[in-house]
């Protein structure tokens, strides 16, 4: 007994991580990601400034550059107020989680190039077997590429990265009703409900729309889906443009972005769930909402847009053309470019889109975009199951838009008609115009 | 009282075509507005740096306006004082000096309260001999109440400063008086 146990001794063998590496990484990130949310705040005070034939903030160093670094100063320096009606610890503990959620959805992004620590293994103390090839012997292999080679991700070779992404950013909504229960005032009350009911709706389309994407590149894995886009014809924008579109809309609505604000609408909730917030309390808040846009932004890049590929720029032997540290730049500056253009998408579409009605809003995401991203799913199945080209998919996609678009222009789309005897307007008059 | 039924008319607005439910060309089209915009030239005047230029009938600072012989115009009629509804001008008459011979009285003092003072411009319309005037200046400022008690040479020295500025050149007839000036005729 005493000698079988001897032969089966196992022993687990964990990776060793490069704790320092990583440290320094997820500080990196995080001095990046808030530098970045306190300029966005100012790119939008100037974009939305621009827009209006104005110049926006341009007091405060040169062109208003040094802007956000007073703002902060000043969220810091405000007095703290804590109404006395509100219930103290999810008041105090909503910009938390908020703001926590938001950082933790960004482990994952892969910014650049990435070695995966080995799994770990079961090895079986045997003397027998000495071959090079042992599992063993693979592990420390992998080991030792992982300590020698450069990580830029803060969690690497994570095989759940998009689930944890979701789930993550499904908790963010917790920050936001907290904040408005506990404010125990109404107007707060309203923007948490709607926001939870929103969130709720769009998450829906949202995770479905990039399940074609996870199944073409069979892997949740980051990494392995830009590694996919790497391998293919074509970014997955160019096979799902549908998923894109239906990804991108539901983002928006993730984000408390107009034009669907409705969470935090000044003009009817007085900023909503933030209505009882100052100070540095609300500053959290509001980086939590940026820092969101900055994550769905890189979702999006990676998703759809081939992560850090960009064809003549970068490709997958970058080390040898730019060596180890200007693959890591290069491939940085790609991903961050993308995530900037889609950041200014979500900047000038504020002031293009009125903002919705509640009730527009449920019924595109329940009438309109589930329907559309369930059938564009069924379209990407059946490519995938049959191995019919991959370009069949983006002639799906455009027949699935359009014949959507006819189906409302036919049906009269999803504007609830009132049930009484109405005077048709002749077309292209505005209302009122009779 | 509510409105009859049979007076209603209930409208709505024409079904959207094609173009409409797919939305996409109507978000590209506000797209290329927005977009447009940010490259059109920008309206913000950078105000310290940069004055704005102001019509010339801007209700600002008042000035007393001066003829040809660099005297005061104005002869202490009182029909400004009448007229402002701040009643923020305090006039003093005196006998007009001797040299003077178009006129019976001149203002021995002339004080304007610009706290006061509304800038109605009903001095300016009241006045029969385009003695008062409202300028272009519009950033007064002082560091006590007293500062903005404008008297008859603060006056005069605004009509100085915004003629040599060339900001309010003098709007009135210089030179003769109105018929209001003139002694009644025997």
């Amino acid at each position: 007994m005493r000698l079988g146990c001897a032969l089966l001794f196992t022993e687990e063998i964990m990776p060793e991580f490069n704790l320092l590496t990583t440290a320094l990484l997820i500080g990196g990130v995080v001095f990046v990601v808030l530098n970045t949310v306190a300029y966005l705040i100012l790119a939008e005070r100037k974009v939305a400034a621009w827009m209006q034939d104005r110049i926006g903030p341009n007091r405060v160093g040169p062109w208003g550059l040094l802007q956000p670094i007073v703002d902060g100063g000043k969220m810091f320096l405000k007095e703290d107020v804590i109404p006395a009606h509100v219930d103290k610890i999810f008041f105090l503990l909503a910009p938390m989680v908020a703001f926590g959620t938001a950082m933790l959805a960004i482990a994952v992004v892969p910014v650049g190039s990435t070695v995966a620590p080995p799994l770990p293994v079961m090895s079986v103390k045997a003397t027998g077997i000495t071959s090079p090839d042992t599992p063993l012997d693979r592990y420390d292999a992998g080991q030792k590429t992982y300590r020698e080679g450069m990580t830029f991700a803060i969690a690497p070779g994570l095989d759940i990265g998009i689930l944890y992404v979701f789930a993550i950013g499904s908790l963010a909504v917790y920050g936001v009703i907290l904040a408005g229960w506990s404010a125990n005032n109404k107007y707060a009350l309203l923007g948490s409900l709607r926001s939870s009911a929103q969130i709720i709706s769009y998450e829906i389309p949202l995770g479905m729309s990039i399940l074609g994407v996870v199944m073409m590149a069979g892997s949740l894995n980051p990494e392995q889906i830009v590694a996919q886009q790497l391998n293919g014809d074509s970014w997955n924008v160019g096979y799902m443009p549908l998923a894109f579109l239906l990804f991108l809309t539901s983002v928006f609505a993730e984000c408390n972005r107009l034009p669907f604000d409705l969470p935090e609408s000044e003009q009817e909730l007085v900023g909503g769930y933030h209505t009882e917030y100052s100070s540095l309390k609300l500053g959290m808040l509001l980086l939590a909402e940026y820092a969101h846009m900055i994550t769905t932004s890189l979702l999006m890049a990676v998703l759809f847009f081939g992560g850090w590929h960009f064809p003549g720029i970068t490709s997958a032997n970058d080390a040898s053309l730019y060596g180890t540290t200007g693959e890591a730049l290069i491939r940085t500056g790609v991903l961050a470019a993308k995530m900037f253009c889609f950041i200014a998408l979500f900047l000038l579409v504020r002031w293009t889109i009125p903002r919705f009605r509640f009730d527009q809003l449920m019924s595109l995401a329940w009438k309109v975009m589930i329907p559309l991203s369930l059938m564009n799913l069924i379209c990407v199945l059946i490519v995938l199951q049959f191995g019919l080209p991959k370009w069949t998919m983006t002639i799906a996609s455009v027949i699935l838009f359009f014949a959507v678009g006819l189906w409302g222009a036919i049906g009269g789309g999803n504007v609830s008609a009132p049930k009484r005897a109405v005077v048709k307007l002749p077309r292209g008059l505005p209302a009122g115009a009779v | 009282m509510a409105i009859a039924e049979k007076d209603v008319t209930w409208v709505q607005p024409a079904k959207l075509g094609l173009f409409g439910q797919l939305y996409l060309p109507a978000i590209v089209d506000g797209l290329a507005t927005t977009v447009g915009h940010i490259f059109k030239k920008k309206v913000t005047e950078k105000y310290p740096e940069q004055e704005p230029t102001l019509p010339s009938n801007y209700r600002g600072v008042h000035r007393l306006n001066r003829d040809a012989d660099d005297r005061v115009k104005c002869v202490a009629c009182y029909m400004c004082a009448t007229a402002c509804p701040a009643h923020c001008i305090d006039i003093v008459a005196a006998p007009a000096p001797a040299g003077w011979k178009d006129r019976e009285k001149y203002p021995e003092t002339f004080v304007i309260d610009e706290l006061r003072c509304i800038y109605c411009g009903m001095c300016e319309e009241a006045c029969p001999v385009d003695a008062i005037e409202l300028t272009t200046l519009y950033d007064l400022t002082g560091l006590s109440r007293e500062q903005m008690i404008f008297d008859k040479e603060k006056l005069l020295s605004v009509f100085d400063m915004t003629t040599k500025a060339g900001t309010d050149p003098v709007r009135s007839r210089a030179g003769a008086l109105g018929p209001a000036s003139e002694a009644p005729r025997k």
